[in-house]
C-alpha cells in the first residue's frame, strides 16, 4: 500500500504537467484543423517569462505570493502578445492546404521562436521554486509529497472542466463550436470566423504558456525544452485522439503511469516509454483512443 | 540546357576543395544531407510527409559503428551492410506504417523516431548513451589510409555515389513505379481501381527512401567519426524535410540543391550571426508561401522563359 500512494502522486502531477503540454495542441487542431508544430516552443517561452517575472518578484523582495500571480499572468501576456500576430500572419494562410505545408510552415514558426528564445533568453537554465517552497509539503499514510502537486493536479482538473464549459454552454463556445461544424455556414450567417480562430488559437498558445509557467517551478527551464515539449504534446495529443480534450486528459494519464512505472521499475527506459505508449495505441487505433475515424478521399 | 548546367554545378563542386580545402567537409556533409534529404522528397512525391526520417540516418551511422566494433574496417563493405541493414528496417518500420495517411503518417514516424533516439540515449552499455560512438578510419580496399587521405576519398567517393544514385532515382521516379507515386498524391482509390497495389508502391518508395538516408547517415558517420542520438532527434528529421522542400521536390537535383545552398549558407552566416535557424525558418517560410517549387523551379521556370 505504501508503495502506491507515491505512485499515484506521481503519476497524477506529472500527468497535470503532461495535460497542460498538449491540450493546446489539439484544442487548435479541433478548431483551426492545424497542427502546430510551433506548439512546444509556446510552452517554453511561457515558463521563460514566468521564470523572468517569479526572479523580479524574489529580488525586488515583494510579496512572494504575488509569483502566483505572476504564472497566471506571463501565460496570458505571452497568449495576448503572441496569439492574435501569428494567427492572423502564418497560421491564417495556412487553411485549406496540405498538412506538409501547415507542418513546414509551423516548423519553420518553430525554429524562428527557438531561435528568439535562444537570443533573449540566453543559454542558461532557470530554477525559480519560490511557488512550490510557499505551499509547503504534507503527508498521506506517512508519504510526504509537495502541495504544489495537488495544486497542479487541481489546476489541471480545472482546465479540463473549465473548457467543457467554455465550449458546452457559453456563446463564444458555441460560435467556436459552430465554426468547427461547417465555417462557410457559420460564416454566411454573421460569425466573424477569423475572430474565432484568433480566439481559439490564442487560447491554445495561452494554456500552452500555462504549462510552462505552471512547470517552471518544478523542472526549471533550460534550451530545448521546447523541441522535447513538443514531441511529449504530440504523443499525448495523439493518443487521445487530436482535437479531443477529454480525450487528451486521458491519454496524459496514461503517458505519465507508463513514465512513472518505467522509473520506478526500468529507470533506463523512462525516456521511451511515452513514445512506446504512443505507438502501440497508434498501430491498434490510428486515430486515437477518441479521435473519429475519416474516410478517405475519392 | 539543364544538364549542361548541372555538369558545370558538379565539376564545380568536385573542384571546390582544390581551391579551398575547408569546403571539403562542408561538401561531404552536403552530399550526405541531400542523399536524406532525397529520401524525403521520394515520399513528398506521394503527399506523405514523415517528420521521422532521421531515424535511418541514425540507423546506419550506428551500423556503421556497431559493425566497426565488431572487426570490420573495410570502407565499402560498412557502407554496404550498413545500409542494406538500414533497408531492412525500412521495410519493417514501412510494412506498418504506410497503411496510414497525411498527419497519421507523419506522426507515427515521428513516434517511431522518438522511440529510436530514446533508446540510442538510454541504452549506455550498448550505445555510449548520449557520447555516442566513435567509428574509426576505415582501410579502403585493405589500404591503410591516413585521416586527411580517407576524408578526401570520402569526398570523391561520395560525390560519385551522388551522381550514380542520383541518376538512379531519377530512373525510377520516371519509371511507372516512380509515377504511381505521383497518382497516389492525386487519386489513391482510382489507383486501386486500375489494379496497382498502392501498399506495394508506397513500401517500395519507403524501402528506397530509407536505403537513401541510410546512405547519407553512414556518410555523415563517416565525414564526423563520431555518431550520438541527436541525429536521430525529431528536429533532425524535420530539417531533412525542409532541405528537400527548400530545394523543391520537383525533381532529384532539388535535394542536393537545397542542401548544399543551406551547408554553404550556414558556412557563411556562422561568420556574421548565430541566429541560424532564425534564417532557415524565415527562408523556409518563404519559400513555401512565394516559390513553391522551391529552389530548383526557379532553374526550371527560368528554362521555360528562355525558350
Amino acid at each position: 500500500m505504501n508503495a502506491i500512494i507515491p505512485l499515484v502522486l506521481d503519476t497524477l502531477s506529472s500527468a497535470a504537467l503532461i495535460f497542460f503540454a498538449a491540450v493546446g495542441l489539439t484544442l487548435v487542431f479541433n478548431v483551426l484543423r492545424v497542427l502546430n508544430v510551433a506548439h512546444g516552443s509556446f510552452y517554453s517561452i511561457g515558463a521563460y517569462v514566468a521564470a523572468s517575472i517569479c526572479a523580479f518578484i524574489v529580488s525586488r523582495h515583494l510579496n512572494p505570493y504575488l509569483s502566483f500571480v505572476a504564472l497566471l499572468f506571463s501565460a496570458a501576456l505571452v497568449a495576448v502578445v503572441l496569439g492574435p500576430l501569428i494567427e492572423s500572419t502564418l497560421i491564417r494562410w495556412t487553411y485549406g492546404k496540405s498538412e506538409a505545408v501547415q507542418i513546414l510552415i509551423t516548423f519553420g514558426l518553430f525554429l524562428i521562436l527557438e531561435d528568439l528564445q535562444r537570443m533573449v533568453f540566453g543559454v542558461q537554465s532557470f530554477y525559480e521554486d519560490t511557488p512550490m517552497r510557499l505551499m509547503g509539503s504534507s503527508s498521506i499514510g506517512g508519504v510526504v509529497y509537495l502541495n504544489y502537486q495537488m495544486f497542479l493536479v487541481a489546476m489541471a482538473v480545472i482546465v479540463v472542466f473549465g473548457l467543457r464549459l467554455l465550449i458546452k454552454h457559453s456563446r463564444l463556445g458555441r460560435l467556436v463550436t459552430a465554426v468547427v461544424a461547417d465555417r462557410e455556414m457559420a460564416q454566411s450567417i454573421g460569425v466573424d470566423t477569423n475572430k474565432i480562430f484568433i480566439f481559439a488559437f490564442s487560447l491554445g498558445v495561452f494554456l500552452a504558456a500555462l504549462g510552462g509557467a505552471l512547470a517552471v517551478p518544478t523542472s526549471g527551464v533550460a534550451p530545448g525544452l521546447g523541441a522535447d515539449t513538443m514531441v511529449l504534446a504530440f504523443a499525448v495529443a495523439a493518443i487521445g485522439g487530436l482535437g479531443q480534450i477529454e480525450g487528451a486528459a486521458l491519454a496524459a494519464l496514461i503517458v505519465a503511469l507508463a513514465r512513472v512505472l518505467a522509473i520506478y521499475f526500468v529507470p533506463s527506459l523512462d525516456a521511451v516509454a511515452p513514445y512506446a505508449a504512443m505507438l502501440i495505441v497508434l498501430l491498434v487505433r490510428p486515430y486515437g483512443l477518441f479521435g473519429a475515424i475519416t474516410t478517405r478521399r475519392i | 540546357m539543364r544538364a549542361i548546367l548541372l555538369i558545370v554545378a558538379i565539376l564545380a563542386i568536385v573542384a571546390a576543395p582544390m581551391a579551398a580545402p575547408w569546403l571539403q567537409f562542408v561538401l561531404t556533409m552536403a552530399v550526405a544531407k541531400g542523399l536524406a534529404a532525397l529520401g524525403v522528397a521520394v515520399l513528398l512525391r506521394a503527399g506523405m510527409i514523415s517528420i521521422g526520417h532521421a531515424m535511418f540516418v541514425a540507423a546506419s551511422a550506428y551500423g556503421v559503428a556497431f559493425l566497426a566494433r565488431a572487426g570490420i574496417a573495410d570502407f565499402g563493405l560498412l557502407l554496404v551492410l550498413s545500409v542494406v541493414i538500414t533497408g531492412l528496417a525500412g521495410a519493417v518500420v514501412g510494412a506498418f506504417l504506410i497503411r496510414y495517411r497525411a498527419i497519421f503518417f507523419a506522426m507515427l514516424n515521428l513516434a517511431v523516431s522518438m522511440v529510436f533516439y530514446a533508446l540510442f540515449a538510454k541504452l549506455y552499455g550498448v550505445t555510449g548513451g548520449t557520447d555516442g560512438m566513435t567509428i574509426p578510419v576505415p582501410t579502403v580496399f585493405g589500404i591503410v589510409l591516413s585521416e586527411p587521405t580517407f576524408k578526401a576519398v570520402l569526398f570523391y567517393g561520395s560525390v560519385a555515389l551522388m551522381v550514380v544514385v542520383g541518376l538512379a532515382v531519377h530512373r525510377y521516379l520516371d519509371s511507372p513505379l516512380g509515377h504511381a507515386l505521383s497518382a497516389v498524391h492525386t487519386n489513391e482509390v482510382r489507383l486501386e481501381y486500375l489494379g496497382v497495389p498502392v501498399w506495394a508502391v508506397l513500401l517500395v518508395a519507403y524501402v528506397v527512401s530509407a536505403v537513401l538516408a541510410g546512405l547519407g547517415g553512414a556518410i555523415a558517420g563517416f565525414a564526423i567519426g563520431r555518431v550520438v542520438p541527436d541525429f536521430a532527434f525529431w528536429t533532425a528529421s524535420g530539417h531533412l524535410v525542409l532541405v528537400a522542400v527548400l530545394g523543391g521536390i520537383g525533381g532529384v537535383p532539388g535535394a542536393f540543391i537545397g542542401a548544399f545552398f543551406l551547408e554553404l549558407l550556414h558556412t557563411e552566416a556562422a561568420a556574421f550571426t548565430d541566429a541560424w535557424n532564425l534564417i532557415v525558418g524565415a527562408a523556409l517560410i518563404g519559400v513555401i508561401m512565394f516559390l513553391p517549387k522551391g529552389l530548383y523551379g526557379l532553374l526550371t521556370r527560368s528554362e521555360v522563359s528562355a525558350k
